[in-house]
């Protein structure tokens, strides 16, 4: 194999100084006299630790190694601990302080399934992609399989939406199939608004045909011949790498008669939720509507519409590759396969982690993460995890052993979510996390329904009250009724979960609440 | 008898001000337009693609101004309302001039637990801006506003591996060190933000 040289070129690592890290490669190599041994310089996907970035995977005859915050002026050095061993050698040995250590549990523990080619390909060459199987599963499924048969695997499969709500995805897919003869639509939610998470743009931005043919074979089983993409602006990057990858793919022919298009957002976190992404891509306000009807029987144009996250289409071609009982191997029983989280906060290894469901919590924020900068102890200094965005809560340090999955997660209070992980230490109250999240919810909340316009707007001066040390016994009391009545009466998840982090937060950290009570009885002004 | 027609000139169009130019809702239909048959898709397709329209709109004029806004309404034949409506619906929609220089922090939960805290109050006092706020536009005969510089709010831009997160004039700026207060001005003055709290002493 010819060594090569990957360059995480996803946006944390092009921030981060990535783009001139591989200028400066490409200089270096045509400096050094680009003969047929040269090695290749190929941008990738993110290659998971993004915090110290820029990273770039070194390939050679020696054995791969990564290496993070590498400056420029090393690009070399990185060329010359390509080459055969004892040349290596001493590039390599010069390096050393920047190389990652890949048997490190963060990287060893990791089952890359929708990662799998994620960091390995150029996510702006069909060819590369091809090369790596891309495409392959969907032509055999359509030699090989009926539609019905596709949707059998896909619910033998264990597979639910990672895009929240974890509905089995098969089930989806065969009401969508089952409806009556006529037009149908596939939308993949590429809206990603939970603060916290980026597994979705990792996914965009570094492997974009894979989310392509997971659609193209969705697309196929329940009978769509028009598909749309729907992108969060805040994503520009990820936008034109999509863009680029359809173009190709639809030259090449290779999907047939299906055709899918890229549908930008404007910035606005309920345009997630299915109705209302539905009403966007229309042209209208996003409001949510009640549902039934569900898009799969309603939707685009009045077309049954298959509505599925990135992620989910992402695990198809794996699965119909693998076959579903393989798949359906990894996780737990009520939750298969595996979850790409994205870990962030107050850790000290952030980035993308892909794991099998049901591991639990310690194994991901403590022995992958590595706890919190300078933490100590069993939970390495960690307070708290806070999962499933501003739908969720935060899990306390003492239930870390928790497996994750999304009846464990609930069963907590808390959600899966999309897979936002966030770790909160010490130095975080978890009051004012929760009026985070709760001004968050009064910034997002459409407005059409009362209970979540105002309740949200009402609770958020109750926790006003608390983090200001200014609250009474009273105003606990109410705090407990108002999350009550906003959650069963909002019209969408947005409002019933938004009572979430605060519930959480009264169930797990009661003694945080409590000492934040005025000290005055009945303290109000 | 056989009455002669006179072909008339093609009836000329209505003079109306180029508010946005390249507008096609044609091209923008393109991208909406299903193939399915025309019977089951509504009459007002062009609405459809109404906030496709609207980012051609802010991409050319750098916000929504309200003429254009009222242009979009007659082309698309959609009500003003409907068109207002959108427009403020959506956050990245901009219904004011830009000014020439904006930093936006990430208010994600990420950025919010590595202390996004602090580094909107060290902006505040360098900038001399309340959060959320513009400095005041003294436009010159140009049009132009000098340096003025807002501060904004922004949602998590998916690098919250590497919070706390701020942007300057669309350059995405990672992992600020808000733990130590002479890094972070050395930061601020690397990318050439003004020192309003050094001018005014
Ligand atoms: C307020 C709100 C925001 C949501 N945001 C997203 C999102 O950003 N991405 C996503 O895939 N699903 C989001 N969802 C879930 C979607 O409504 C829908 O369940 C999901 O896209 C279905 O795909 P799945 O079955 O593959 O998970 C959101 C739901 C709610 C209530
Ligand atoms: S719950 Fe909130 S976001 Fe959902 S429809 Fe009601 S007001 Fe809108
Ligand atoms: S963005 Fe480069 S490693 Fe994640
Ligand atoms: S929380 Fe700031 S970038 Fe995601």
């Amino acid at each position: 194999m010819a060594s090569m040289l990957r360059c995480c070129s996803a946006s944390g690592c092009r921030s981060a100084g990535g783009e001139a890290l591989q200028q400066a490669l490409v200089e270096a190599r045509s400096r050094a006299g680009a003969g047929d041994g040269a090695p290749v310089i190929k941008a990738v996907g993110c290659l998971r630790l993004c915090s110290r970035g820029p990273l770039v995977a070194v390939d050679g005859p020696a054995g791969s190694v990564l290496y993070g915050e590498v400056p420029s002026a090393r690009a070399a050095e990185l060329l010359e601990a390509c080459a055969a061993p004892p040349r290596a050698a001493a590039a390599r040995r010069a390096l050393a302080s920047h190389a990652l250590d890949l048997r490190h549990p963060f990287f060893a523990l990791q089952e890359p399934v929708v990662l799998e080619t994620c960091g390995l390909i150029d996510p702006e060459s069909i060819d590369d992609a091809m090369a790596h199987g891309a495409y392959s599963t969907l032509h055999r499924c359509q030699a090989e399989l009926t539609p019905a048969q596709v949707r059998e695997q896909v619910r033998l499969s264990g597979l639910r939406g990672r895009g929240g709500a974890g509905y089995p995805t098969g089930l989806k897919w065969d009401t969508v199939a089952l409806q009556p003869p006529g037009p149908r639509w596939l939308v993949a939610n590429a809206d990603e608004g939970d603060p916290g998470a980026f597994m979705d743009r990792a996914v965009l931005e570094g492997d974009p045909h894979r989310l392509i043919e997971g659609m193209a074979i969705a697309a196929w089983a329940v009978g769509a011949d028009q598909g749309l993409i729907y992108v969060r602006a805040e994503y520009p990057l990820a936008i034109a790498r999509l863009r680029r990858a359809l173009a190709e793919v639809q030259a090449r022919g290779q999907l047939g008669s299906l055709r899918l298009r890229v549908r930008v957002g404007a910035g606005a976190y309920v345009c997630g939720e299915e109705t209302a992404l539905l009403a966007s891509i229309q042209g209208r306000r996003g409001n949510p509507r009640p549902r039934p009807p569900y898009p799969a029987q309603l939707g685009l144009w009045g077309a049954p519409t298959l509505i599925n996250n990135v992620e989910t289409l992402a695990a198809i071609p794996a699965i119909l590759r693998r076959g579903a009982a393989d798949y359906a191997a990894l996780g737990t029983a009520g939750s298969r396969g595996t979850k790409v989280f994205s870990l962030s906060g107050a850790v000290r290894h952030t980035g993308l982690v892909e794991v099998p469901m049901g591991t639990s919590l310690r194994t991901i924020v403590v022995t992958m993460g590595g706890g919190v900068p300078g933490g100590e102890g069993a939970d390495g200094g960690v307070k708290a995890v806070q999962t499933g965005g501003p739908s969720g809560g935060c899990i306390p340090a003492a239930l870390l052993d928790t497996p994750v999955d999304y009846e464990g997660l609930r069963a907590l209070g808390s959600m899966m979510g999309s897979g936002g992980m966030v770790v909160i230490d010490q130095a975080t109250g978890m009051l004012e996390l929760a009026r985070y999240f709760m001004r968050f919810s009064v910034a997002e909340s459409c407005g059409k329904c009362v209970p979540c316009r105002a309740g949200t707007v009402q609770l958020l001066q109750l926790l006003d009250r608390f983090c200001d040390q200014r609250a009474s016994p009273a105003d606990l009391a109410q705090l407990h009724d108002l999350c009550a009545m906003v959650k069963a009466t909002s019209l969408c998840g947005l409002g019933q979960c938004a009572p979430n982090p605060v519930l959480s937060t009264l169930r797990h950290f009661h003694q945080e609440v409590v000492s934040a009570l005025a000290v005055a009885p009945g303290g109000a002004p | 008898m056989v009455v002669p027609v006179r072909l008339s000139a093609a009836p000329k169009p209505l003079a109306r001000p180029v508010l946005y130019s390249g507008f096609h809702p044609g091209a923008a239909m393109e991208q909406a337009k299903p193939s399915f048959p025309e019977a089951s898709i509504p009459e007002h397709r062009h609405a459809d693609a109404l906030i496709e329209v609207l980012h051609q709109v802010q991409q050319q004029r750098g916000y929504l101004p309200a003429e254009a806004l009222a242009q979009v309404a007659r082309d698309l034949a959609l009500p003003l309302s409907r068109v207002h409506g959108v427009a403020t619906f959506y956050h990245l929609f901009a219904l004011q001039p830009p000014t020439s220089h904006c930093c936006s922090v990430c208010l994600g939960t990420a950025c919010f637990v590595k202390g996004a805290g602090v580094l909107v109050a060290a902006l505040e006092q360098r900038l001399g801006l309340r959060f959320g706020a513009r400095s005041p536009q003294r436009r010159d005969a140009e049009g132009s506003d000098g340096d003025a510089w807002s501060l904004r709010e922004e949602s998590c831009l998916g690098a919250c591996a590497q919070a706390p997160v701020l942007r300057v004039d669309g350059q995405l700026v990672l992992g600020l060190p808000v733990s130590d207060p002479s890094r972070l001005a050395a930061c601020f003055g690397a990318l050439a933000l003004p020192d309003r709290a050094a001018e005014a002493a």
